[in-house]
């Protein structure tokens, strides 16, 4: 029976010891602990929300990135195009320039050419029929040198003439 | 100075605090305790006799060269009365015949400065004439307002220094090194700490409301479950029956149901003296019922832990008694397996009791100020 009895000494010593406890603890141990633990739990959440936006943030700014990659891509490949086709173009031109100086040139060339040919054939002309002369001056000046040579002469020519 | 070596110093302390009142004895107790060797062993004796309180703390040895430490003696009784225990255990020896039964019954009459009181069964009674007179086995006298320090009281503040220590020692850790991760002490203690705010506290009572008990529920759970696992050391700071002891767990129980009954909302009242959807005929009878019910909960949460520390000590002692009743140690192969495996058991059920007593009360806390859902 004693056993399911209190005793008044204990359960005042309890109280007193209990209530003392209740009141340390709290003031000085549970406070700081759980102040510590919430702070701690707050950074965790905090730090995991920050790592979250910055995954989205870097997810954000990789297609940023890509976009922008893309564009310069397009933009360097239309400059390329564009410098090809200048290029090209101005290749082309100067290939049409050269061929018509050449053109102009070989023209005046042929053109020089044909003159200095003219001059060249008149000059050559000119000194055959010197040559020609002087030749045909000597030949005669040898045919004419005897009676006999004139007269042979004489009647070639005339056999010549008659044949004609 | 280590969290040890400042335990050690408190202990020695409070040790030399008393130490006017203990005293070591190595010597005879009384005359007559001569036959009693002789006497078959009586375990439920022995039981009754370790799992009640006393105002000594017994530390070996048996009958004629037991060694105690004598605990001091507070009397309210006229003023204050303080002694040491010694002057009952080595008082006077006396017998009384018990006025029904008959039998011849011991007690023993204090000397010195406890003259005039008589410890039996560990209580003090007033003597009249010199004597106590005894009826069916129980002691007739008045009882004197007892406020000593017995066994108990010392486990008790030994407890409560131990969680002071331990728990402070976790503070400290986060004073100095603030919202980091745990480390030592505060890593093992911390999630017990985390478990009793979230899953009793938070569990149980409204979010909104449930931070003003977290330091009552983490309280009264590190109360019970450091003195619980005090009371399975078997020797000196430990082995008392404190949380088995019904005036502690009354007092837990006192504790929790104050709390309930002024944390009460309207809401909880309003479903006490007029439960919503009972017609207004049955209310007599309902209102005694539910009045009733405040107080079988904690009525319940004190007689469990009672109940279970207070029966783990039991098995414990029946087990080694086997030992001892067979009077051959060979029986300790049967008796201290099975006593490690209960002991092992106990170590749960200390956790699992201050667990359940702390979940009920914030439970009953939580029903206290829910608000209506209607």
């Amino acid at each position: 029976m004693d056993l399911i009895l209190p005793d008044y000494g204990l359960l005042f010593w309890t109280a007193l010891v209990f209530i003392c406890l209740l009141f340390i603890l709290t003031k000085f141990i549970w406070k700081p602990i759980l102040s510590a633990v919430n702070a701690r739990e707050q950074k965790i959440a905090e730090s995991l929300e920050l790592a979250e936006k910055t995954k989205a943030e870097m997810k954000a700014l990789q297609a940023a990135n890509e976009n922008l990659l893309k564009e310069a891509r397009a933009e360097r490949d239309a400059i390329v195009k564009d410098a090809k086709e200048t290029a090209t173009k101005m290749v082309e031109e100067a290939k049409q320039a050269a061929k018509t100086e050449a053109d102009k040139l070989m023209a005046s060339a042929r053109q020089a050419i044909e003159t200095e040919k003219g001059a060249a054939i008149a000059e050559l002309k000119t000194q055959v029929a010197a040559f020609s002369l002087e030749i045909a001056e000597k030949v005669v000046r040898g045919e004419l040198s005897s009676d006999d040579k004139q007269k042979a002469l004489a009647e070639k020519l005339a056999g010549d003439i008659n044949l004609n | 100075m280590t969290a040890a070596s400042k335990f050690k110093l408190l202990i020695f302390t409070i040790l030399s605090l008393f130490a006017v009142n203990f005293t070591f004895a190595n010597e005879h107790k009384g005359e007559a305790t001569s036959h009693e060797t002789e006497e078959e062993f009586n375990v439920g004796e022995m039981i009754m006799h370790h799992i009640k309180d006393a105002h000594e703390w017994h530390l070996w040895g048996g009958h004629d060269n037991s060694v105690s430490i004598y605990l001091p003696v507070i009397l309210m009784d006229g003023g204050m009365k303080t002694f040491s225990s010694s002057h009952f255990y080595h008082g006077e020896h006396k017998t009384a015949v018990d006025h029904k039964t008959h039998e011849e019954i011991s007690y023993m009459a204090g000397v010195g400065p406890a003259e005039g009181y008589a410890l039996f069964h560990e209580k003090i009674y007033k003597m009249e004439n010199g004597e106590l007179s005894f009826e069916d086995g129980h002691a007739h006298n008045d009882r004197v307002n007892d406020f000593s320090i017995t066994k108990n009281v010392m486990s008790l503040f030994f407890g409560a220094i131990l969680i002071l220590l331990i728990m402070g020692s976790v503070a400290k850790f986060y004073k100095k090194n603030g919202a980091v991760a745990p480390k030592g002490v505060a890593k093992f203690l911390e999630p017990i700490v985390i478990m009793v705010r979230d899953d009793i506290a938070k569990a149980n009572i409204d979010k909104h409301k449930y931070h003003k008990y977290v330091p009552y529920l983490l309280t009264i759970f590190f109360f019970i479950w450091f003195n619980n696992l005090l009371g399975l050391i078997p020797f000196l700071p430990g082995g008392a029956n404190l949380t088995g002891n019904i005036s502690v767990t009354l007092f837990l129980a006192v504790c929790t149901l104050l709390v309930t009954v002024f944390s009460g909302n309207k809401n909880y009242w309003s479903h006490i003296f007029a439960t919503p959807g009972v017609p207004v005929a049955l209310l007599p009878i309902m209102i005694p019922i539910e009045v009733v019910g405040i107080l079988t909960k904690p009525f319940a949460l004190m007689v469990r832990l009672f109940a279970n520390i207070t029966a783990g000590h039991i098995i414990i002692l029946a087990l080694i008694s086997i030992i001892f009743i067979n009077k051959n140690m060979a029986w300790g192969g049967l008796s201290v397996p099975m006593a490690l495996f209960i002991s092992v058991l106990e170590l749960l059920v200390a956790f699992l009791q201050a667990f359940l007593f702390a979940m009920l009360s914030a439970l009953f806390i939580g029903a206290a100020v829910e608000e209506a859902h209607h």
